[in-house]
């Protein structure tokens, strides 16, 4: 039977390929059958052994190590989270992750209504989508430069308004600041949102606001009274979504600032590298504490979530 | 109803065409620029002849390749499996998929390198930044496969493979993956993105990736950055458009490590 099936098989197949002395053809009984079953059950083990090794293990290590003292067990390095330094480095960060998520939601949301309208020439909304998918994977070290190059203190723009007589840094801006990395951020935080939310803005039948027009209801109270209201989970969804993106960005605030501004990720980079004197378990306390952030933001959003798909067929 | 963009809608995309646009724009001149009032292409030529552009480059590209054949290693044949035969196991490595999210790339190798001090061979080498890498790549790994999967009629295919008596690798190798293309190649292009621009764990260890070149060569010749940020952004461009290409809209396709 097995034999004869694999010529079967041949015959489909253009190029033949031996197949291995040991591979057992499952459904041929005794010990075969066995190794056929155990196979598959191998792999699983394999990928959970890997998570389990390289993703978990890790992370408990950190967590116990900021648990953990000379003497045992002991909360100072939670507690020592709320020092002047390490308290600003976290509200820096939920700051930041909070003004560059709503940028990221009004104006992302704002562009998506405004491609999706019936009225948009099509060759815009492709383009706006392609652009999108692009500019919400191109962060990190390339798109601080960029924007060094752009509205840094010998940037393009900045250089540009000074021949004008407008001096943006003596007027207290700077990209290095909370507000020039929320600016900064915007790049691919506008383009996240509006793939996040097209879905959500497509799933809202034409009908629904015909019906309020048909009563006569305005704008603003379509929005107000039907539109926002089944949009508001989609919304908040994005919002967290949008907040952990921000929260746990390295790359970009670390070329852009060279590591000299208080955010998590940098005080946590800083100790690892040696940049501070600092015990390891300030460091794994920090990332726990950042952990324990994404965790409660994630789990938020996913109660969300499932409320937002059910607009969604 | 009106059938024209209101003027507030043609704000918005005139806004955000300026905002996106302007960076770039200014980008590219900038790596033009040769001091006083000079232009051309010197920052190009002089990349193209620093030994450290093409080894990172390579190096990077040789990393997403390792980390994609990982990723399709691990996730593909218990994927398959869990989907036909296990699929109380399905919430587990739903879970696990969405793990990433949740732990910070900082954090993780804070954990990596607190856990693993040895063995030399493996920790001394870029080769060790695979590892991490399959984690970033794993939510969309995951996701592209199992939409893969479950537009797929998996039992009649492997039901009928089997009938025909073939095992294990040839039904997933001759008839399972050739059915997933459109799905696997969207993934490998995400993942080849996300470490090609891959900073944190790299910059942490010490390993020369590309985005780490970029970094270092921002710190003095900024024209050559300038060149380098723009190159990464076509890099970007390319693949995107891959993944456009040959998957329609798929939402796994989001984010990537910033």
């Amino acid at each position: 039977m097995a034999a004869n099936g694999e010529n079967l098989n041949a015959g489909v197949d253009i190029t033949e390929v031996s197949t291995p002395a040991g591979q057992v053809p499952a459904g041929t009984g005794g010990i075969g059958t066995f190794i056929g079953h155990l196979i598959p059950w191998f792999f699983v083990v394999l990928f959970l052994s890997y998570v389990v090794a390289f993703l978990v293990a890790p992370t408990s290590v950190l967590v116990v190590q900021a648990f953990t003292g000379d003497h045992g067990f002991t909360l100072s390095y939670m507690e020592g989270l709320a020092d002047y330094q390490y308290a600003l480095a976290f509200e820096n960060s939920i700051i930041l992750s909070l003004a560059s998520a709503a940028v990221g939601l009004v104006f992302g949301g704002l562009l998506a209504y405004a491609i999706l309208q019936p009225g948009a020439p099509k060759f815009l909304r492709s383009m706006v989508t392609s652009f999108s998918a692009v500019a919400a994977n191109f962060a990190g070290v390339p798109l601080a430069f960029a924007f060094i190059s752009t509205l840094g203190t010998l940037g393009f723009v900045t250089v540009f308004f000074k021949h004008l007589g407008i001096d943006i840094y003596s007027m207290g801006f700077s990209l290095y600041s909370l507000t020039g990395l929320t600016i900064t951020y915007a790049y691919f935080q506008v383009p996240l949102m509006l793939i996040i939310i097209t879905p959500a803005l497509e799933a809202m039948r034409a009908q629904w606001r015909e019906a309020a027009d048909g009563m006569g209801a305005t704008s603003w109270q379509y929005w107000r009274l039907v539109g926002l209201p089944i949009l508001f989970p989609s919304l908040l969804a994005a919002f967290l979504l949008l907040f952990g993106n921000s929260f746990s960005a390295f790359a970009t605030p670390y070329a852009l600032s060279d590591g000299n501004i208080a955010l998590v990720p940098i005080d946590i980079s800083n100790v690892l590298s040696g940049n501070v004197m600092s015990d390891p378990q300030v460091g794994a306390a920090l990332s726990t504490g950042m952990i324990l952030v994404m965790a409660v933001v994630l789990v938020i959003y996913s109660f969300v979530a499932r409320r937002a798909a059910r607009w969604r067929k | 109803m009106n059938k024209r963009l209101s003027l507030f809608n043609w704000g918005i995309i005139a806004l955000a065409a300026l905002f996106f646009f302007v960076p770039l724009a200014v980008t590219g001149v900038f790596s033009l620029w040769q001091g006083g009032s000079r232009y051309g292409f010197s920052a190009y030529f002089l990349l193209l002849n620093t030994s450290g552009f093409w080894a990172s480059l390579w190096l990077s590209f040789r990393l997403a390749v390792e980390t994609i054949l990982l990723s399709f290693f691990l996730l593909v044949p218990s994927m398959i499996f869990v989907h036909l035969k296990a699929q109380w196991l399905k919430p587990l490595f739903e879970f696990i998929s969405n793990l990433p999210f949740v732990i910070p790339a900082i954090a993780l190798i804070d954990g990596l390198t607190t856990l693993y001090t040895g063995p030399a061979w493996l920790i001394s080498t870029p080769n060790y930044l695979v590892i991490p890498y399959v984690f970033l790549a794993l939510p969309y790994a995951y996701r592209s496969i199992d939409v893969g999967l479950t537009t797929l009629d998996v039992k009649t295919l492997t039901e009928a493979g089997q009938s025909l008596g073939a095992g294990w690798g040839r039904i997933i190798f001759w008839v399972l993956l050739p059915n997933m293309k459109a799905a696997l190649i969207g993934a490998t292009l995400l993942t080849l993105t996300i470490v090609m621009g891959e900073f944190t764990f790299a910059s942490v260890l010490l390993f020369h990736t590309f985005a780490v070149f970029i970094n270092d060569t921002g710190q003095n010749a900024i024209t050559e950055a300038a060149a380098l940020s723009l190159f990464s952004f076509l890099i970007t461009w390319l693949f995107m458009l891959g993944v456009l290409i040959t998957g329609r809209r798929n939402p796994a396709n989001l984010g990537g490590a910033h």
